[in-house]
């Protein structure tokens, strides 16, 4: 007769939500979900996982990412020589083969985010005319739950509700879309510059009151206004900013303003490390790290919260929905370049880099990422990211914990970059090392608490079961790359690096209410400009495999 | 006599509504088993709408095929045109320089009159 | 292991509207080119299609001739069998060959695509899809350079000079100059054609060079030169005219003028079809034409689209890169894919007589394919899985008849600009969907392969 209950006993267990700080604890575990023990003591498990001397944490959450959908499509397709020398994932009785380089493909995306004990992936950027395309790719990316967030900033109906003065009417919309896309919050690219983008050459905003023509907006506005919405409608994840002049020198007040301009409305800003650099009007040779007045702003400021976007040398593929920067920086790279421009919604820019650490440039975006870590006073609201792929693979963040749990690895790392680096940032002073504790919360209970999912990034009861072991070991990339095991929906799904089970996962997405009436309004404007037809556009619920509606 | 064309096979809104309609009704099989030549070229070889002739590629594939004569000046002088299918593929070589796509368009050919 | 969704979910017939044993149903979508129109009206009376409202002459052919048939859903050498039968038999071809090949693909959904690609997979095979055959050099030429391009509501919405290249649209894609790209009264062109300028460049002054206000005869296969003297003309580069006409066909001067018209659009658009692909260069006249794409955003915004021909082939692409990484010609004999254009295509690995059994989907090589490949596909055992009777079904040694994806099951299917479209089917078919039959193959080649 079985209990059905699966017990991870007497592992070293981290869960910052609760406090818990590495106290030896059983987990309980029964139907996915974390429970309390069985009030019968006699009742035992069905399973007992030993985890005695091992470290437990909830399964790892990556907020921001790109890992499906047309952009991340396209990038796969244009970037063949980025997989040919690169690992290969070898197909196995129950898993599927596939390609790794910095855009891996679906199958090995989700084997290997479960390989490092993630169980939680946020696609970063989709235009709602793709949504369908992000499901199909969301099905065949495994062993994660999985979400995406909704290009708006460039949204022609949410600039002319803006343009018009009617915040009811926009907010309807927002509400709208995101349930007909099935997605999780309005996110913002660079917001009005795709659409000069799209009207001129090399064109795009560059600061945040400059008027976005035909539509009379300005990117303060669209800021502020899509924030205020989203807060309004209760979302579970605040608006989800890319800043306008993403890379360029100087750009720090822009990021300043768009953090003023949010107010206290809640907002999170991306891959904040691009967005954090000094310097004269597009000069170079003067760039260098505003990272402690914004890290400042954000300790005093709780409604703002970021994830860093750190940089690592070597190859990587950038991609955005930044359409007027994946030119630029094709054009500074001279390398290959990809744009599509979707209609009504979003651009995109696609173009391979390599961060080197003789550029003094790229060893200032290293260092600055590292500084927002090591001076941000809230860990709570400061999230590890990569961008990925843009500022590098997610397969290098364990050697990201290294370098922010062990001095010393750092500071080596720290004599091989750009020299200028000591003069022109302050990491080469900060002595802070990360602790486990700090470490769960920046993987996991942050990014979770940040989404608003009550179900993730913690371990009582209540909790998906989403665990991840792992083996203590004093070198912290090792450690963290190579998980004891994996626990997803309370089945092993990786077990001493083996893909055991992988389960499907399954699709997060709000669908906040709205006055209906405005339905009309949007087909009419919807059959006069897109170029597909109101009706197919929705993505009904039964399309997708599994999904679960978070609240708002 | 045997002279040198350029053959351009290619789609056609009959050979398109072919493959819906079946492609072993008469509408199919007329369309792509039919040979256009420009006008002023079938004049010169005197040729007739349904006269046959031999079309040769340079790698010695051959068809016999019926000729029709071009609209107005839709064919320049040289260029012959076909619907895909059968006929066409039989003049295809299998060599695809490393591209995967075998030369389908723009072969050098010569044409003569059957009979 | 695999948990690929079947298509045949609910709530997708959108049927409404019944009289008198009819059924309408509105804002379906024809797959027969790659325009993917999903504005189509169908009425359906005893499973028959007896009106398809805005269809365009290929889309009315498409829907009118694809009815309920009482054909063998499965034949084995000819023979009626059923389609456990044929699961069988195909699944042991593919696991008893040592070079199966999987192709295909463009006219089925991409569920179904997904299915494939995993028994690709399974048996260690190679996959392919039509795009090799079709604008896979496009593919490759992407690859090196990189592409602009837009959704094609951008392209109605926002392009004023619109040069068709290579392609003839009024045959091949009726629908996209009414639709898409000349006639739409768009934000930025409220005036629809008289707002835009018409370039076509061919060799063959088609229906669609009349329907231009410019059009360039080019001499046969000279698509490359005449694209690098543009890419010359547009970064000033001084060029010789007795060359440039010798070469092109056409003068310096309607070059010269055709650039500066380029350079004072506002958004320009190159659709580009096989007469790139096709010919002598193949992936370099793509390359070519994406290069002076790219170049000319340097001036005004420009975009390129490949004309892409099937319903679904865009999906193909898709699928395939996102399950493996590359987007056709994929080996997968080592365990992993690999992809080379030119080793691993299809009518390669037929004309030099490597395959040893083949996994045909929605496709039709028999009738398509170099003489060579089709004398060795006749040679070897191969399932082929169609809605029609074809020359490729006709010879197969295992044919399934399938249900016509978009008219009897529903699914996922890509334009050509990529955006991801649901079909809505008018009626069922007594035969089964490729998803189906594809679903079986797979979960027994599986069993066979443990």
């Amino acid at each position: 007769m079985t209990s059905g209950y699966f017990k991870i006993a007497g592992g070293t267990v981290y869960d910052p939500l609760h406090g818990i700080d590495g106290e030896r604890r059983d987990i309980w575990i029964r139907d996915g979900k974390i429970v309390e023990p069985p009030s019968d003591p006699e009742v035992r498990s069905d399973r007992t996982l030993d985890a005695s001397g091992l470290v437990v944490m909830p399964g790892g959450v990556d907020m921001h990412c790109h890992i499906a959908g047309p952009k991340v499509n396209s990038a796969r397709k244009m970037r063949p020589e980025d997989k040919r020398k690169g690992e290969k994932v070898v197909r196995r009785a129950g898993t599927r083969s596939g390609t790794v380089g910095s855009v891996p493909s679906t199958f090995a995306t989700g084997y290997k985010y479960a390989g490092l004990g993630y169980t939680t992936a946020f696609d970063a950027a989709i235009p709602p005319l793709a949504a369908r395309h992000v499901h199909e790719e969301f099905e065949d990316t495994p062993c994660l739950d999985k979400g995406f967030f909704v290009l708006m900033g460039n949204n022609h109906y949410v600039m002319q509700s803006i343009q018009r003065n009617e915040p009811e009417r926009m907010r309807s919309f927002i509400a709208w879309l995101l349930g007909a896309a099935k997605g999780f919050t309005p996110k913002l690219v660079n917001p009005g510059g795709v659409e000069v983008w799209k009207q001129l050459p090399s064109g795009n905003v560059h600061g945040l009151d400059e008027t976005v023509a035909n539509f009379g907006v300005t990117p303060r506005q669209i800021i502020e206004q899509v924030a205020r919405a989203v807060d309004e409608l209760s979302l579970p994840h605040s608006v989800h900013i890319h800043c306008n002049n993403l890379g360029m020198p100087g750009n720090w007040h822009t990021t300043l303003e768009t953090m003023k301009t949010l107010g206290d409305a809640r907002g999170h800003l991306s891959h904040i490390q691009f967005h954090s650099y000094g310097g004269g009007e597009a000069d170079e040779t003067t760039f260098n790290s505003k990272a402690p007045p914004l890290v400042e702003y954000v300790n005093t400021h709780p409604n703002l919260t970021v994830d860093v976007g750190q940089v690592l040398f070597g190859e990587t593929t950038t991609m955005t929905a930044d359409g007027p920067l994946g030119y630029y920086l094709s054009n500074a790279f001279k390398s290959k370049w990809f744009s599509s421009d979707t209609e009504m919604e979003s651009g995109c820019g696609i173009a391979p880099i390599e961060y080197k650490n003789t550029s003094l440039v790229h060893s200032l975006q290293w260092a600055i990422g590292l500084e927002w870590y090591l001076l941000a006073a809230d860990p709570w609201r400061v999230v590890m990211s990569t961008d990925h792929p843009n500022g590098g693979s997610f397969l290098a963040y364990p050697q990201i914990i290294q370098l922010l749990m062990d001095r010393t690895y750092r500071e080596d790392m720290l004599k091989q970059v750009h020299p200028a680096v000591l003069e022109r940032s302050t990491l080469g002073g900060l002595s802070r090392e990360y602790s486990l504790y700090e470490i769960c919360i920046i993987t996991r209970s942050g990014p979770a608490k940040i989404l608003g999912l009550k179900n993730k990034g913690h371990l009582a009861p209540g909790a998906d079961a989403d665990i991840t072991i792992y083996t203590p070991n004093d070198d912290k990339t090792r450690m963290f790359e190579l998980p004891r095991a994996v626990i997803k929906s309370g089945v092993v799904i990786v077990d001493q690096g083996e893909i055991r089970e992988p389960l499907t996962g399954k699709l997060l997405y709000v669908s906040p209410e709205y006055d209906t009436g405005i339905e009309s309004d949007i087909a009419e404007w919807f059959e006069k400009y897109y170029s597909i037809r109101f009706r197919n556009y929705q993505v009904p619920l039964d399309y997708l495999h599994e999904a679960e509606e978070v609240p708002c | 006599m045997s002279e040198r064309f350029i053959l351009i096979p290619g789609r056609t809104s009959k050979q398109g509504c072919g493959v819906s309609e079946g492609k072993f009704d008469d509408g199919y099989q007329n369309e792509i088993n039919t040979l256009q030549v420009a006008p002023a070229d079938m004049k010169r070889m005197g040729l007739a709408n349904g006269d046959r002739v031999r079309v040769t590629t340079e790698s010695g594939r051959q068809i016999d095929v019926a000729v029709t004569a071009a609209t107005g000046d839709e064919l320049p002088p040289g260029l012959l045109f076909i619907a895909y299918g059968d006929l066409s593929s039989r003049l295809m070589d299998g060599e695809t320089h490393g591209s995967g796509m075998p030369t389908s368009k723009g072969f050098d050919v010569t044409m003569e009159k059957l009979g | 292991m695999s948990t690929a969704a079947s298509p045949a979910k609910a709530g997708h017939s959108g049927a409404e509207g019944t009289d008198a044993g009819t059924t309408v149903i509105q804002d379906s979508t024809c797959t027969f080119c790659g325009c993917v129109c999903d504005d189509i009206d169908i009425t359906v009376k005893d499973n028959h299609i007896v009106d398809a409202k805005r269809a365009c002459v290929l889309g009315k052919a498409w829907f009118y001739n694809h009815h309920a048939d009482d054909r063998p859903s499965c034949l084995i050498e000819g023979r009626p069998a059923s389609v456990a039968e044929g699961v069988e038999r195909a699944a042991r071809i593919l696991t008893e060959a040592k070079y199966p090949i999987i192709y295909g693909l463009s006219d089925t959904t991409s569920e179904a695509q997904r299915v494939a690609v995993g028994i690709g997979d399974t048996i260690g095979g190679t996959v392919d899809t039509t795009t090799s055959v079709c604008h896979g050099p496009s593919g490759m030429a992407f690859q090196d350079v990189g592409e602009v391009t837009c959704t094609l509501g951008e392209v109605a919405n926002r392009g004023d000079l619109i040069i068709f290249w290579g392609g003839n649209p009024a045959e091949s894609h009726p629908r996209h100059f009414s639709k898409y790209s000349l006639m739409p009264k768009g934000m930025f062109v409220p005036n629809g054609r008289k707002d835009r300028t018409a370039v076509g460049v061919d060799v063959r002054k088609t229906k669609t060079a009349k329907a231009m206000d410019l059009f360039f005869q080019i001499k046969p296969r000279s698509d490359f030169e005449a694209l690098w003297t543009l890419r010359a003309l547009a970064k000033g580069i001084d060029i010789d005219p007795e060359q440039v006409k010798n070469d092109t066909g056409i003068e310096l001067s309607r070059w010269q003028d055709l650039m500066v018209r380029m350079k004072a659009a506002k958004f320009g658009v190159i659709l580009f079809g096989m007469g790139l692909t096709m010919t002598r260069g193949k992936h370099l006249n793509s390359e070519a034409l994406l290069c002076l794409v790219r170049d000319m955003n340097a001036f005004t915004r420009f975009v390129a689209k490949p004309m892409r021909g099937h319903g679904n082939v865009t999906g193909a692409d898709n699928v395939v890169t996102w399950q493996t990484g590359y987007p056709f010609g994929v080996n997968m004999s080592r365990g992993y894919p690999r992809f080379n254009p030119g080793e691993y295509t299809t009518s390669d690995t037929l004309a030099r007589r490597e395959a040893d059994a083949a996994l045909l989907i929605a496709c039709d090589p028999m009738a398509n394919f170099s003489q060579p490949a089709r004398e060795w596909l006749k040679s070897i055992p191969y399932i082929a899985l169609d809605p029609k009777d074809t020359p490729t079904t006709r010879s197969a040694t295992v044919a399934f008849t399938t249900a016509t994806y978009g008219i009897n099951t529903p699914g996922t299917v890509y334009r050509m600009d990529d955006v991801p479209i649901y079909l809505r089917p008018a009626f069922p078919s007594s035969h089964p969907s490729d998803f189906d039959v594809l679903s079986a193959i797979q979960r027994r080649v599986a069993e066979l392969k443990t």
